[in-house]
Protein backbone atom coordinates (compact mmCIF):
# COMPACT_ATOMS: atom_id res chain seq x y z
CA UNK A 1 0.00 0.00 0.00
CA UNK A 2 3.39 2.54 1.31
CA UNK A 3 4.53 1.75 -2.29
CA UNK A 4 1.63 2.33 -4.47
CA UNK A 5 0.58 5.59 -2.31
CA UNK A 6 4.48 6.30 -3.28
CA UNK A 7 4.91 5.52 -6.82
CA UNK A 8 0.89 7.10 -8.10
CA UNK A 9 0.07 9.29 -5.69
CA UNK A 10 3.14 10.73 -4.02
CA UNK A 11 2.48 14.27 -1.80
CA UNK A 12 5.40 15.59 -2.73
CA UNK A 13 5.47 15.24 -6.50
CA UNK A 14 1.59 16.05 -5.91
CA UNK A 15 2.74 19.85 -4.49
CA UNK A 16 6.03 20.00 -7.04
CA UNK A 17 4.28 19.35 -10.26
CA UNK A 18 0.13 20.88 -9.72
CA UNK A 19 1.27 24.23 -11.63
CA UNK A 20 2.47 22.10 -14.59
CA UNK A 21 -0.38 20.08 -14.53
CA UNK A 22 -2.83 23.00 -14.22
CA UNK A 23 -0.80 25.38 -16.92
CA UNK A 24 -1.89 21.94 -19.33
CA UNK A 25 -5.33 21.74 -18.36
CA UNK A 26 -5.72 25.14 -19.69
CA UNK A 27 -3.95 24.79 -22.76
CA UNK A 28 -6.24 21.41 -23.01
CA UNK A 29 -9.00 23.74 -22.46
CA UNK A 30 -8.19 26.27 -24.70
CA UNK A 31 -7.36 23.72 -27.90
CA UNK A 32 -10.48 21.73 -27.04
CA UNK A 33 -12.92 24.89 -27.24
CA UNK A 34 -11.79 26.13 -30.19
CA UNK A 35 -12.08 22.72 -31.68
CA UNK A 36 -15.17 22.34 -30.57
CA UNK A 37 -16.52 25.37 -31.75
CA UNK A 38 -15.14 24.95 -35.19
CA UNK A 39 -15.06 21.87 -35.81
CA UNK A 40 -18.75 21.85 -34.77
CA UNK A 41 -19.56 24.79 -36.64
CA UNK A 42 -17.46 23.18 -40.06
CA UNK A 43 -19.78 19.73 -39.81
CA UNK A 44 -22.88 21.51 -39.69
CA UNK A 45 -21.82 23.94 -42.76
CA UNK A 46 -20.81 21.24 -44.89
CA UNK A 47 -23.84 18.81 -43.92
CA UNK A 48 -26.36 21.97 -44.87
CA UNK A 49 -24.00 22.66 -48.09
CA UNK A 50 -24.40 18.73 -49.06
CA UNK A 51 -28.20 19.70 -48.46
CA UNK A 52 -28.28 22.50 -50.52
CA UNK A 53 -25.54 21.83 -53.19
CA UNK A 54 -26.45 18.49 -54.62
CA UNK A 55 -24.42 15.64 -56.24
CA UNK A 56 -21.84 17.77 -56.91
CA UNK A 57 -20.69 19.01 -53.86
CA UNK A 58 -21.52 15.27 -51.88
CA UNK A 59 -18.94 13.09 -54.04
CA UNK A 60 -15.75 15.47 -53.16
CA UNK A 61 -17.08 15.98 -49.53
CA UNK A 62 -17.78 12.09 -49.35
CA UNK A 63 -13.85 11.91 -49.96
CA UNK A 64 -13.00 14.49 -47.25
CA UNK A 65 -15.43 12.89 -44.60
CA UNK A 66 -13.91 9.25 -45.33
CA UNK A 67 -10.37 10.24 -44.96
CA UNK A 68 -11.08 12.37 -41.72
CA UNK A 69 -12.96 9.37 -39.88
CA UNK A 70 -10.70 6.18 -41.35
CA UNK A 71 -7.40 7.67 -40.72
CA UNK A 72 -6.30 7.34 -36.91
CA UNK A 73 -5.96 11.38 -35.69
CA UNK A 74 -2.51 10.57 -34.79
CA UNK A 75 -0.81 9.86 -38.75
CA UNK A 76 -2.91 12.92 -39.56
CA UNK A 77 -0.92 15.50 -36.91
CA UNK A 78 2.18 14.15 -37.54
CA UNK A 79 1.87 14.59 -41.39
CA UNK A 80 0.97 17.90 -41.25
CA UNK A 81 2.89 19.20 -38.58
CA UNK A 82 6.00 17.54 -40.62
CA UNK A 83 4.97 17.28 -44.10
CA UNK A 84 3.55 21.34 -44.09
CA UNK A 85 6.84 22.69 -43.71
CA UNK A 86 8.06 20.73 -46.98
CA UNK A 87 5.90 22.51 -49.08
CA UNK A 88 6.37 25.77 -47.40
CA UNK A 89 3.58 26.25 -44.61
CA UNK A 90 4.94 26.66 -41.34
CA UNK A 91 2.20 26.39 -39.11
CA UNK A 92 2.76 26.38 -34.98
CA UNK A 93 2.07 23.27 -33.29
CA UNK A 94 -0.93 24.54 -31.29
CA UNK A 95 -2.65 25.56 -34.87
CA UNK A 96 -1.74 21.81 -35.91
CA UNK A 97 -3.16 20.33 -33.45
CA UNK A 98 -6.88 22.44 -33.53
CA UNK A 99 -6.76 21.94 -38.03
CA UNK A 100 -6.63 18.62 -37.38
CA UNK A 101 -8.74 17.78 -34.75
CA UNK A 102 -11.34 20.49 -35.88
CA UNK A 103 -11.29 18.81 -39.24
CA UNK A 104 -11.66 15.14 -37.81
CA UNK A 105 -14.49 16.59 -35.69
CA UNK A 106 -16.15 18.34 -38.66
CA UNK A 107 -16.05 14.99 -40.70
CA UNK A 108 -17.97 13.26 -38.31
CA UNK A 109 -20.12 16.08 -37.54
CA UNK A 110 -21.26 16.40 -40.80
CA UNK A 111 -22.33 12.78 -40.92
CA UNK A 112 -24.62 13.39 -37.92
CA UNK A 113 -26.13 16.28 -38.67
CA UNK A 114 -26.77 15.01 -41.71
CA UNK A 115 -28.49 11.44 -40.76
CA UNK A 116 -30.40 13.58 -37.96
CA UNK A 117 -31.80 15.99 -41.53
CA UNK A 118 -32.82 13.10 -43.09
CA UNK A 119 -34.70 11.26 -40.50
CA UNK A 120 -36.92 13.87 -40.16
CA UNK A 121 -39.99 13.09 -42.04
CA UNK A 122 -40.76 14.54 -45.73
CA UNK A 123 -44.22 15.62 -44.09
CA UNK A 124 -42.61 17.89 -41.69
CA UNK A 125 -40.94 19.45 -44.76
CA UNK A 126 -44.73 19.48 -46.84
CA UNK A 127 -46.55 20.89 -43.68
CA UNK A 128 -44.45 23.50 -43.03
CA UNK A 129 -43.73 24.94 -47.24
CA UNK A 130 -47.77 24.62 -47.52
CA UNK A 131 -48.13 27.22 -44.78
CA UNK A 132 -45.47 29.25 -47.28
CA UNK A 133 -42.63 28.88 -45.00
CA UNK A 134 -39.62 29.12 -47.49
CA UNK A 135 -37.37 26.48 -47.55
CA UNK A 136 -34.53 27.78 -44.77
CA UNK A 137 -37.47 28.83 -42.72
CA UNK A 138 -38.28 25.28 -42.75
CA UNK A 139 -35.06 24.20 -41.92
CA UNK A 140 -34.36 26.69 -39.11
CA UNK A 141 -37.75 26.51 -37.25
CA UNK A 142 -39.07 22.84 -38.31
CA UNK A 143 -36.43 20.45 -39.65
CA UNK A 144 -33.69 21.50 -37.45
CA UNK A 145 -35.13 21.57 -34.10
CA UNK A 146 -36.60 17.92 -34.56
CA UNK A 147 -33.06 16.88 -35.88
CA UNK A 148 -30.91 18.36 -32.88
CA UNK A 149 -32.75 15.82 -30.92
CA UNK A 150 -31.27 13.01 -32.56
CA UNK A 151 -28.35 14.51 -33.46
CA UNK A 152 -27.40 15.26 -29.26
CA UNK A 153 -26.14 12.12 -28.12
CA UNK A 154 -23.45 11.19 -30.88
CA UNK A 155 -22.23 14.47 -31.09
CA UNK A 156 -21.99 14.68 -27.39
CA UNK A 157 -19.91 11.26 -27.73
CA UNK A 158 -17.86 12.91 -30.40
CA UNK A 159 -17.13 15.95 -28.82
CA UNK A 160 -15.69 14.05 -25.82
CA UNK A 161 -13.70 11.67 -27.83
CA UNK A 162 -12.00 14.68 -30.22
CA UNK A 163 -11.66 16.33 -26.59
CA UNK A 164 -9.50 13.44 -25.49
CA UNK A 165 -7.37 13.75 -28.50
CA UNK A 166 -5.96 16.46 -27.61
CA UNK A 167 -3.35 14.66 -25.83
CA UNK A 168 -1.87 13.86 -29.35
CA UNK A 169 -0.47 17.48 -29.03
CA UNK A 170 2.24 15.69 -26.79
CA UNK A 171 3.90 14.16 -30.17
CA UNK A 172 4.29 17.52 -31.33
CA UNK A 173 4.85 19.69 -28.42
CA UNK A 174 1.44 21.84 -27.17
CA UNK A 175 2.08 21.84 -23.58
CA UNK A 176 -1.65 20.11 -22.54
CA UNK A 177 -2.44 18.55 -19.56
CA UNK A 178 -0.68 14.58 -21.35
CA UNK A 179 2.04 16.50 -22.40
CA UNK A 180 2.71 18.27 -18.66
CA UNK A 181 2.00 14.89 -17.20
CA UNK A 182 4.91 12.41 -19.21
CA UNK A 183 7.42 15.16 -19.09
CA UNK A 184 7.01 15.01 -15.28
CA UNK A 185 6.79 11.32 -15.40
CA UNK A 186 10.46 11.39 -17.21
CA UNK A 187 11.93 13.55 -14.62
CA UNK A 188 11.09 12.15 -11.63
CA UNK A 189 10.04 8.45 -12.64
CA UNK A 190 7.18 7.91 -10.77
CA UNK A 191 3.68 7.97 -12.03
CA UNK A 192 2.14 10.08 -9.71
CA UNK A 193 1.73 12.97 -12.71
CA UNK A 194 -0.11 10.65 -14.60
CA UNK A 195 -2.87 9.95 -12.08
CA UNK A 196 -2.91 13.88 -12.03
CA UNK A 197 -3.29 14.43 -15.62
CA UNK A 198 -6.02 11.40 -15.31
CA UNK A 199 -7.66 13.96 -12.32
CA UNK A 200 -7.41 16.73 -14.71
CA UNK A 201 -9.30 15.04 -17.61
CA UNK A 202 -11.68 14.13 -15.03
CA UNK A 203 -12.22 17.79 -14.11
CA UNK A 204 -12.54 18.80 -17.55
CA UNK A 205 -14.99 15.72 -18.50
CA UNK A 206 -17.40 15.22 -15.90
CA UNK A 207 -18.86 18.60 -16.26
CA UNK A 208 -19.43 18.11 -20.32
CA UNK A 209 -20.83 14.80 -19.67
CA UNK A 210 -23.14 16.11 -17.83
CA UNK A 211 -24.06 19.53 -19.95
CA UNK A 212 -24.48 16.71 -22.78
CA UNK A 213 -26.93 14.88 -20.54
CA UNK A 214 -28.84 18.09 -19.95
CA UNK A 215 -29.22 18.80 -23.21
CA UNK A 216 -30.43 15.15 -24.23
CA UNK A 217 -32.94 15.95 -21.13
CA UNK A 218 -33.85 19.20 -22.98
CA UNK A 219 -34.44 18.10 -26.55
CA UNK A 220 -36.77 14.98 -25.36
CA UNK A 221 -40.26 14.69 -26.31
CA UNK A 222 -42.17 12.36 -26.81
CA UNK A 223 -42.16 10.78 -30.15
CA UNK A 224 -45.66 11.01 -32.19
CA UNK B 1 -76.95 32.50 -54.08
CA UNK B 2 -73.55 31.46 -54.14
CA UNK B 3 -70.96 32.89 -56.06
CA UNK B 4 -69.78 31.28 -59.30
CA UNK B 5 -66.41 32.34 -60.64
CA UNK B 6 -63.96 29.81 -60.91
CA UNK B 7 -61.47 30.27 -57.51
CA UNK B 8 -59.83 27.35 -58.96
CA UNK B 9 -59.32 26.75 -62.26
CA UNK B 10 -57.07 23.34 -63.83
CA UNK B 11 -56.68 23.01 -67.10
CA UNK B 12 -54.77 20.32 -69.11
CA UNK B 13 -52.87 19.08 -66.17
CA UNK B 14 -50.44 16.41 -66.56
CA UNK B 15 -48.09 14.84 -64.51
CA UNK B 16 -45.76 11.91 -64.48
CA UNK B 17 -43.33 10.21 -62.49
CA UNK B 18 -40.67 9.23 -64.69
CA UNK B 19 -41.93 7.08 -67.16
CA UNK B 20 -45.35 6.89 -64.90
CA UNK B 21 -48.34 9.02 -66.32
CA UNK B 22 -50.27 9.42 -63.40
CA UNK B 23 -52.40 12.51 -64.19
CA UNK B 24 -53.90 12.73 -67.82
CA UNK B 25 -55.10 15.69 -69.07
CA UNK B 26 -57.28 17.04 -65.61
CA UNK B 27 -59.89 20.09 -66.24
CA UNK B 28 -61.68 20.87 -63.07
CA UNK B 29 -62.65 23.82 -61.72
CA UNK B 30 -63.77 25.27 -58.21
CA UNK B 31 -66.04 28.36 -57.25
CA UNK B 32 -66.18 29.47 -54.50
CA UNK B 33 -68.11 28.63 -51.59
CA UNK B 34 -67.80 25.17 -53.02
CA UNK B 35 -67.09 21.94 -51.45
CA UNK B 36 -65.67 19.36 -54.35
CA UNK B 37 -65.30 15.79 -53.00
CA UNK B 38 -62.55 13.79 -55.01
CA UNK B 39 -62.87 10.43 -54.86
CA UNK B 40 -61.66 6.89 -56.66
CA UNK B 41 -59.53 3.73 -56.20
CA UNK B 42 -56.23 4.14 -54.74
CA UNK B 43 -54.12 5.02 -57.69
CA UNK B 44 -55.99 7.32 -59.73
CA UNK B 45 -54.39 10.67 -59.04
CA UNK B 46 -56.80 11.88 -56.26
CA UNK B 47 -53.87 13.15 -54.22
CA UNK B 48 -51.07 13.72 -57.01
CA UNK B 49 -53.55 16.30 -58.52
CA UNK B 50 -54.73 18.13 -54.49
CA UNK B 51 -50.98 18.23 -54.30
CA UNK B 52 -50.47 19.92 -57.97
CA UNK B 53 -52.28 22.17 -56.92
CA UNK B 54 -50.31 23.96 -53.90
CA UNK B 55 -46.88 22.78 -56.27
CA UNK B 56 -45.65 20.25 -53.30
CA UNK B 57 -45.46 17.96 -56.59
CA UNK B 58 -44.56 19.93 -60.17
CA UNK B 59 -46.93 19.10 -62.86
CA UNK B 60 -45.87 18.30 -66.00
CA UNK B 61 -48.04 20.42 -68.20
CA UNK B 62 -51.16 22.38 -68.20
CA UNK B 63 -52.15 25.44 -66.48
CA UNK B 64 -53.83 25.96 -62.85
CA UNK B 65 -55.43 29.38 -62.22
CA UNK B 66 -56.12 30.26 -58.69
CA UNK B 67 -57.66 33.74 -57.55
CA UNK B 68 -56.40 35.31 -60.72
CA UNK B 69 -53.07 34.14 -60.82
CA UNK B 70 -51.19 31.12 -62.60
CA UNK B 71 -50.03 28.67 -60.13
CA UNK B 72 -47.28 27.41 -62.85
CA UNK B 73 -45.80 30.56 -63.30
CA UNK B 74 -42.23 30.14 -62.87
CA UNK B 75 -42.09 33.99 -61.63
CA UNK B 76 -45.23 33.41 -58.89
CA UNK B 77 -44.57 33.81 -54.94
CA UNK B 78 -44.92 30.50 -54.28
CA UNK B 79 -44.99 30.75 -50.70
CA UNK B 80 -47.77 33.50 -50.81
CA UNK B 81 -49.69 31.32 -53.11
CA UNK B 82 -49.55 28.06 -50.83
CA UNK B 83 -50.41 30.82 -47.18
CA UNK B 84 -53.65 31.65 -49.52
CA UNK B 85 -54.32 27.40 -50.17
CA UNK B 86 -54.48 25.91 -46.92
CA UNK B 87 -53.83 22.42 -47.05
CA UNK B 88 -54.30 19.55 -44.53
CA UNK B 89 -52.32 15.74 -44.50
CA UNK B 90 -53.38 12.30 -44.05
CA UNK B 91 -50.70 12.44 -41.29
CA UNK B 92 -51.37 15.79 -39.54
CA UNK B 93 -47.80 16.52 -39.71
CA UNK B 94 -47.83 18.96 -36.78
CA UNK B 95 -44.54 19.89 -35.41
CA UNK B 96 -43.61 17.87 -32.72
CA UNK B 97 -41.29 19.63 -30.94
CA UNK B 98 -44.63 22.75 -30.79
CA UNK B 99 -47.21 23.30 -28.98
CA UNK B 100 -50.56 23.13 -30.31
CA UNK B 101 -50.33 27.62 -30.37
CA UNK B 102 -46.66 27.55 -31.70
CA UNK B 103 -48.26 25.08 -34.25
CA UNK B 104 -50.90 27.45 -35.41
CA UNK B 105 -48.76 30.55 -35.31
CA UNK B 106 -45.62 29.36 -36.72
CA UNK B 107 -46.26 30.85 -40.67
CA UNK B 108 -48.41 33.79 -38.73
CA UNK B 109 -45.02 34.79 -37.11
CA UNK B 110 -42.33 33.73 -39.48
CA UNK B 111 -44.24 34.38 -42.26
CA UNK B 112 -46.81 37.36 -42.05
CA UNK B 113 -43.95 38.85 -39.39
CA UNK B 114 -47.07 39.26 -36.89
CA UNK B 115 -45.76 40.28 -33.16
CA UNK B 116 -45.91 37.61 -30.89
CA UNK B 117 -48.92 38.96 -29.10
CA UNK B 118 -50.91 39.46 -31.78
CA UNK B 119 -49.78 36.16 -33.28
CA UNK B 120 -51.22 34.28 -30.32
CA UNK B 121 -54.84 36.02 -30.30
CA UNK B 122 -55.27 34.87 -34.13
CA UNK B 123 -53.96 31.50 -33.08
CA UNK B 124 -56.09 30.99 -29.83
CA UNK B 125 -59.33 31.88 -32.42
CA UNK B 126 -57.88 29.66 -35.24
CA UNK B 127 -57.93 26.78 -32.27
CA UNK B 128 -61.03 28.46 -30.88
CA UNK B 129 -62.73 27.35 -34.09
CA UNK B 130 -62.53 23.85 -34.15
CA UNK B 131 -62.80 23.49 -30.95
CA UNK B 132 -59.33 23.60 -29.34
CA UNK B 133 -58.57 26.75 -27.50
CA UNK B 134 -58.24 24.85 -24.55
CA UNK B 135 -55.47 22.47 -25.93
CA UNK B 136 -53.31 25.50 -27.01
CA UNK B 137 -50.74 24.68 -24.71
CA UNK B 138 -50.57 20.81 -25.11
CA UNK B 139 -47.65 18.96 -27.70
CA UNK B 140 -48.82 17.03 -30.26
CA UNK B 141 -48.04 13.91 -28.56
CA UNK B 142 -50.20 14.79 -25.60
CA UNK B 143 -53.33 15.16 -28.51
CA UNK B 144 -55.37 12.33 -29.60
CA UNK B 145 -55.36 11.72 -33.58
CA UNK B 146 -58.46 13.75 -33.82
CA UNK B 147 -57.62 16.39 -31.88
CA UNK B 148 -54.21 16.69 -33.75
CA UNK B 149 -55.93 16.97 -36.97
CA UNK B 150 -58.36 20.12 -36.12
CA UNK B 151 -55.29 21.73 -34.84
CA UNK B 152 -53.29 21.31 -37.92
CA UNK B 153 -57.21 22.02 -39.45
CA UNK B 154 -56.33 25.42 -37.51
CA UNK B 155 -52.98 26.06 -38.34
CA UNK B 156 -53.98 26.52 -42.38
CA UNK B 157 -57.10 28.75 -40.58
CA UNK B 158 -55.20 30.99 -38.99
CA UNK B 159 -53.45 32.32 -42.42
CA UNK B 160 -57.10 33.37 -43.74
CA UNK B 161 -56.52 30.82 -46.96
CA UNK B 162 -58.62 31.21 -49.92
CA UNK B 163 -58.96 27.55 -50.43
CA UNK B 164 -58.39 24.32 -48.34
CA UNK B 165 -56.90 21.55 -49.30
CA UNK B 166 -57.59 18.20 -47.88
CA UNK B 167 -55.51 14.82 -48.68
CA UNK B 168 -57.68 11.90 -46.62
CA UNK B 169 -57.60 13.95 -43.67
CA UNK B 170 -59.67 10.98 -41.68
CA UNK B 171 -57.96 7.92 -43.24
CA UNK B 172 -55.36 8.13 -40.73
CA UNK B 173 -58.08 8.08 -37.43
CA UNK B 174 -59.35 5.64 -35.39
CA UNK B 175 -63.22 5.49 -35.85
CA UNK B 176 -64.42 7.20 -33.29
CA UNK B 177 -62.40 10.22 -34.08
CA UNK B 178 -63.32 10.89 -37.40
CA UNK B 179 -66.63 12.21 -36.45
CA UNK B 180 -65.00 15.48 -35.19
CA UNK B 181 -63.03 16.19 -37.63
CA UNK B 182 -65.58 15.63 -40.23
CA UNK B 183 -67.78 17.99 -37.79
CA UNK B 184 -64.85 20.35 -37.94
CA UNK B 185 -64.86 20.40 -41.55
CA UNK B 186 -68.64 20.73 -41.92
CA UNK B 187 -68.50 24.00 -39.79
CA UNK B 188 -65.85 25.20 -42.17
CA UNK B 189 -68.18 24.63 -45.19
CA UNK B 190 -71.00 25.90 -43.57
CA UNK B 191 -68.65 29.25 -43.08
CA UNK B 192 -68.43 29.48 -46.72
CA UNK B 193 -64.92 28.25 -47.22
CA UNK B 194 -63.80 27.15 -50.37
CA UNK B 195 -62.86 22.95 -50.14
CA UNK B 196 -61.26 20.48 -52.35
CA UNK B 197 -60.95 16.77 -50.28
CA UNK B 198 -59.45 13.90 -50.93
CA UNK B 199 -61.73 11.13 -48.81
CA UNK B 200 -63.19 7.53 -48.67
CA UNK B 201 -65.83 9.36 -45.96
CA UNK B 202 -68.89 8.80 -48.92
CA UNK B 203 -71.32 9.33 -46.13
CA UNK B 204 -70.09 12.57 -45.23
CA UNK B 205 -69.19 13.14 -49.73
CA UNK B 206 -73.31 12.33 -50.11
CA UNK B 207 -74.06 14.85 -47.00
CA UNK B 208 -72.18 17.61 -47.48
CA UNK B 209 -70.52 17.86 -50.96
CA UNK B 210 -71.80 20.40 -53.75
CA UNK B 211 -70.18 18.10 -56.68
CA UNK B 212 -68.44 14.80 -56.53
CA UNK B 213 -65.70 14.11 -59.16
CA UNK B 214 -64.82 10.43 -59.51
CA UNK B 215 -61.03 9.54 -61.11
CA UNK B 216 -59.53 6.77 -61.90
CA UNK B 217 -56.55 5.82 -64.48
CA UNK B 218 -55.29 9.47 -64.10
CA UNK B 219 -58.53 10.94 -66.23
CA UNK B 220 -61.98 12.43 -64.53
CA UNK B 221 -64.25 10.13 -65.34
CA UNK B 222 -67.61 11.37 -63.97
CA UNK B 223 -68.22 14.06 -62.23
CA UNK B 224 -71.85 15.58 -60.53
CA UNK B 225 -74.34 16.18 -58.08
CA UNK B 226 -73.48 13.36 -55.11
CA UNK B 227 -77.39 12.20 -56.22
CA UNK B 228 -76.08 11.66 -59.43
CA UNK B 229 -72.50 10.28 -58.46
CA UNK B 230 -74.14 7.37 -55.91
CA UNK B 231 -77.39 7.23 -57.35
CA UNK B 232 -77.61 7.01 -60.98
CA UNK B 233 -73.85 7.50 -62.43
CA UNK B 234 -73.59 7.77 -66.22
CA UNK B 235 -70.76 5.56 -66.62
CA UNK B 236 -69.88 2.31 -65.06
CA UNK B 237 -66.96 2.35 -63.55
CA UNK B 238 -68.28 5.40 -61.19
CA UNK B 239 -71.25 2.84 -60.48
CA UNK B 240 -68.50 -0.21 -60.18
CA UNK B 241 -66.66 2.09 -57.74
CA UNK B 242 -68.98 3.28 -55.78
CA UNK B 243 -71.21 -0.03 -55.22
CA UNK B 244 -67.30 -1.68 -54.44
CA UNK B 245 -67.14 1.23 -51.54
CA UNK B 246 -70.93 1.06 -50.84
CA UNK B 247 -70.48 -2.90 -49.23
Amino acid sequence: MERFLDSFLNPKLIAATWPAILQGLIVTIEIAALVVVSGLALGLALALLRWRAGAWFTWPLMVFVDLFRAVPPLVLVLLIFFGLPNVGIDLPSFAVLWLVLSLVLAAFAEEIVWAGLIAVRKGQWEAARSTGLSETQTLIYVVLPQALRLMVPPLTNRTIAITKNTALGTVIGVPEIMNQATTAVSFSGNATPLMMGAAAYLLLFVPIIGLGRWIEGRFAWRRQ
Amino acid sequence: MRQRDPLLDIRGLFKSFGSVEVLKGIELSVSAGELVFLIGPSGSGKSTLLRCCNRLEEPTGGSIHFDGKEVLDPAIDINGLRRRMGMVFQSFNLYPHMTALGNVTLALRKVLRKPKAEAGAIGLQALDRVGLAHKAASYPAELSGGQQQRVAIARALALEPRLMLFDEPTSALDPELVGSVLATMRELRESGMTMLVVSHEMRFAREAADRVVFMDGGVIVEQGPPEQIFGAALHARTRAFVSDVAR
